[in-house]
């Protein structure tokens, strides 16, 4: 137990997280590709039109992966920012530093395509709905957090505070989403849920877990890109950085303390 | 330990006390976006009614997001910020006894002023206590959960926008309920859930706040 343990923690060095995740980002990139492929497939070609909604409904094969990421990222980061607050590990602020622009990302991708369904689905871009507002607050949370860490200059004071925010956030998700969805509840009362929708085919269903997976390992695979550029930016007076970009590169020549 | 940090408390008091502009300026603010309200909008006595809660309630969070810088600003830029860390008594304990003091000449202002603005928008008596109630209850979540934000932005770039970007997500839920229970009155439903949640939201905020951002101080100040 405790051998596994060290042989774990022996990644949360900076030089070999950068060769493990070198050797990792392939598999995942590929693995994405293949996962998307398959997945727009059977939501474009096998995937039957929905009965009510025609053909706008397959916009959710993007849409619901999208906001399944959009929160699982968020409990992510804020899982990191906890690690680097108790045990101070370095990386762990690399590996939430660099979630969450992909959360951002995925956020506003929910948000958009969630719009574009909602026009000719609910007639109207833009409903006040409890998920939207809540997925909306989210995407604050995570510019809060990027403005933070981009704001400090001190590097450890910026991973230190940025990850207190992300942890407060984290606490806050639940009450927030709660809030909002009695505000909504008491002023409207829910005009169209999602829960409401007949059962989903197979081949709907299918599509949609592929399109899940692609998503997933889409966010690895990027999110080991970012924290490799990170590690090499934050390690650059290390011997082993300069062997790796050789000489002449510019992190090495470019001797700007951040 | 009380001695020290009531004398920090009539401290902090004094300080203000000798330069009043800050609680004016907010309860200023307050007043004027108010009436903005009524030129922008209409000055039609049923749709003011109808916005009142949330303009109120909304004005009181802006200006009190306008007041966080100087909660911990002046003490961190003439360096009592670090003396006020190395004092015998948990920081904790002593950010609380700064927010009360925050509060008391920020918050409460804003408070007292809120029935007037009330008549302004044409609520009615009852309505007006409620909106009373809310914000007494309110205020003080927000200047607590405030104080994070205040203590991570010390001496950043920006920080006065900045603050407001982290903020106003984790305001969202007090909100909600303050100017949400007004609103009960005028529809005539039940008023008590508000009024539990808010004061269930006060009662989390009141010892998480400060601990978090005695957190978040620590970490600014090194």
């Amino acid at each position: 137990m405790s051998d596994d343990a060290i042989r774990w923690m022996k990644y949360s060095s900076p030089r070999n997280f950068y060769f493990l995740a070198g050797r990792l980002v392939p598999w995942f990139g590929w693995a994405a590709v293949l996962f998307a492929a398959i997945g727009l497939y059977i939501g474009f070609f096998v995937a039957p039109a929905d009965y009510q909604q025609g053909d706008s409904y397959r916009i959710m094969f993007i849409h619901v992966p999208a906001a399944w990421m959009s929160m699982f990222l968020y409990l992510l980061l804020a899982g990191y920012a906890l690690i680097n607050v108790v045990w101070r590990i370095k990386m762990a602020d690399v590996m939430a530093r660099s979630l969450a622009p992909t959360g951002a990302m995925f956020t506003f991708l929910a948000l958009w395509t969630g719009a574009l369904w909602g026009k000719p689905t609910w007639g109207t871009y833009w409903v006040w709905d409890a998920r939207l507002t809540s997925e909306l607050i989210l995407l604050f949370l995570y510019l809060g957090y990027i403005g933070l860490h981009n704001a400090i200059d001190d590097r450890e004071r910026a991973a230190r505070a940025a990850s207190l925010l992300a942890m407060v956030g984290a606490v806050n998700v639940p009450i927030i989403y709660f809030s909002v969805q009695w505000w909504n509840t008491l002023h409207q009362g829910a005009s169209i849920t999602v829960t409401g929708a007949p059962t989903m085919a197979w081949s709907m269903f299918s599509a949609l877990i592929a399109m899940a997976l692609a998503s997933w390992m889409y966010s690895i695979a990027v999110v080991l890109i970012r924290a490799q550029a990170e590690t090499l930016k934050r390690e650059r007076f290390a011997a082993w950085v300069s062997e790796v970009v050789g000489d002449d590169g510019s992190p090495t020549t470019s001797r700007i303390r951040n | 330990m009380a001695s020290i940090l009531w004398t920090l408390l009539k401290r902090d008091l004094s300080l203000v006390m000798r330069r009043r502009q800050d609680i004016v300026t907010a309860v200023a603010f307050l007043v004027i976006v108010v009436t903005l309200f009524p030129l922008a909008v209409s000055p039609e006595q049923s749709v003011l009614r109808e916005i009142a809660p949330g303009v109120v309630w909304v004005a009181a969070l802006l200006a009190t997001l306008l007041t966080l810088e100087r909660l911990f600003g002046d003490d961190y830029r003439d360096g009592t910020l670090e003396q006020l860390l190395l004092l015998p008594a948990p920081l904790t304990l002593v950010v609380l006894v700064k927010l009360a003091a925050h509060w008391l000449v920020t918050g409460l202002p804003l408070v007292l002023v809120s029935p007037l603005l009330g008549m302004q928008l044409g609520l009615a008596a009852g309505e007006i206590g409620i909106l009373f109630i809310t914000l007494l209850l309110g205020t003080p979540i927000l200047t607590l959960v405030g104080a994070i934000g205040a203590a991570l932005t010390l001496g950043v770039r920006g920080g006065g926008a900045l603050v407001v970007v982290l903020m106003v997500p984790l305001y969202v839920p007090v909100l909600i309920l303050g100017a949400g229970a007004v609103a009960t009155v005028t529809d005539g439903a039940g008023l008590q859930a508000h009024l539990s949640l808010l004061g269930a939201l006060l009662a989390l905020a009141l010892p998480l706040a400060p601990w978090a951002a005695a957190a978040a101080l620590r970490i600014s100040v090194q």
